[in-house]
């Protein structure tokens, strides 16, 4: 053959690559590769878990952004509430105080009522009693008249 | 101080061992310069028996060499390294997943819907063809039947191992072909007719010019300071990765190139029907 070609040395070398190919696959392109892909496998499970936590701590943060924003709307509305219940009170209270000192002052008006006219029931009763002792002494002493005079002069400066 | 006295060392181990080359002298040769280039090429004298069967070219036993040595690698390796592979690799752990992943992706890349087989095929081919190029940097020595001590050659240097590898490599783009279109991907591989041929010498031109050369140069001691070894021992390196690279490519290409799948005729004149319509 030219070149020294020998077809049986060709086959001899398809062996050789045949032994070669069989034996690198099995021995370390396949357990490479396993490894390789179990790896990647594994990070890819990482990777899966990790966004599955992200995406439920993100659900987690809507939910308590919701219920914040739940909460000052009713800290809102609660402290609307508490400022209209106060208000409320503090207008009953003022209503209640102003009818008790209406009630004070009409019932110090009454006994003031009372009072002047004990007081002038007093004073007549004091000027008949006056009268009548005026009277009675005059009719006792010597000028009644005069005495009477005297007393009436007497009578009017004490009321002065 | 101390860098000093490491330069002078390094110095004088150097002149040491160039006096020690030219005192040794060169051996005795037993082919000239021409009968050596000669034989690179045809391997018709310096052959080495096979266990006694039949008188092969040193290429052969160069490449069970290196299937023997690449085995044994990856037999140590399954039962020692991969057993104690971490999720965040060390240093081998990530050479080794850096090499298997070249060439998966390089499969993948290239034939996206059939890759399995293309995978193992290219990983091994890629293997072989680096370290069988580095293998000649070794200088393992052989015996010829004449009784002469023979270098033994990188395997692809050898015109056999050349045309073993660019056949095979053309009967896995044929068996892409047939797993993936059957008789119309026989068709689209047997078009590319000259691939064979062409995997086949470039290998074999490629390994054996380096081969050539290294001889040329190298059959003269003294060439040696004109052309340091190590330069030599770069290109050997440059020349592995990119004959690697270039194989395993092409094969990729062309696997994925014929087995891939074509939509079926009737949807195309459907297809140009409507648009007829829709014009």
């Amino acid at each position: 053959m030219p070149l020294n070609i020998d077809w049986q040395q060709i086959l001899l070398h398809w062996m050789n690559l045949a032994i070669l190919a069989g034996g690198l696959y099995f021995l370390l392109c396949k357990p490479v590769k396993q490894f390789m892909d179990k790896r990647e496998e594994y990070y890819r499970q990482l990777d899966r878990e990790a966004n599955e936590k992200l995406a439920e701590a993100q659900r987690v943060k809507a939910e308590y952004q919701e219920k914040m924003e739940g909460a000052e709307e009713e800290i809102h509305q609660t402290r609307a509430k508490i400022q209209q219940a106060a208000q409320q009170s503090a207008q009953e209270q003022l209503t209640q105080a102003q009818a008790q000192a209406k009630q004070i002052v009409d019932r110090a008006r009454t006994e003031a009522e009372h009072s002047r006219e004990r007081a002038l029931k007093e004073s007549q009763r004091e000027l008949r009693r006056l009268a009548a002792e005026a009277t009675r002494r005059l009719a006792l002493q010597e000028d009644p008249f005069d005495q009477f005079l005297d007393l009436a002069e007497r009578g009017e400066d004490d009321e002065e | 101080m101390k860098v000093k006295k490491a330069v002078i060392l390094w110095l004088l181990v150097v002149l040491a061992l160039l006096a020690g080359a030219l005192l040794a002298g060169v051996s005795g040769r037993t082919e000239t310069v021409q009968q050596t280039m000669r034989d690179a090429v045809l391997h018709d004298v310096n052959r080495i028996s096979l266990l006694g069967l039949k008188e092969v070219n040193p290429g052969l036993i160069s490449a069970f060499a290196v299937t023997a040595v690449l085995l044994l690698a990856a037999a140590c390796i399954r039962l020692f390294v991969i057993p104690r592979f971490q999720y965040i690799p060390g240093k081998l752990q990530l050479v080794l997943e850096e090499a298997v992943g070249l060439f998966d992706n390089m499969a993948k890349g290239s034939s996206p819907h059939r890759f399995g087989f293309l995978n193992a095929y290219i990983f091994a081919v890629g293997a072989f063809i680096f370290v069988g190029t580095l293998f000649e940097l070794l200088g393992l020595q052989g015996i010829t039947v004449h009784g002469h001590p023979i270098t033994l050659p990188a395997p692809l240097s050898d015109v056999n191992a050349a045309i073993a590898l660019g056949t095979l490599s053309y009967l896995v783009i044929l068996s892409g072909g047939i797993a993936g279109n059957g008789i119309r991907g026989v068709k689209k591989t047997l078009k590319e007719f000259s691939l064979p041929i062409s995997m086949s010498f470039r290998l074999f031109g490629a390994l054996l010019s380096g081969l050539l050369v290294t001889e040329l140069v190298y059959y003269y001691v003294s060439l040696s300071f004109v052309l340091p070894v190590v330069v030599g021992v770069l290109f050997t390196l440059l020349h592995a990765v990119i004959q690697t690279y270039v194989l395993t490519m092409l094969v990729s290409m062309y696997y994925g190139e014929v087995s891939e799948p074509e939509p079926p005729k009737q949807r195309r004149k459907k297809r140009k029907k409507t648009r007829g319509a829709e014009t």
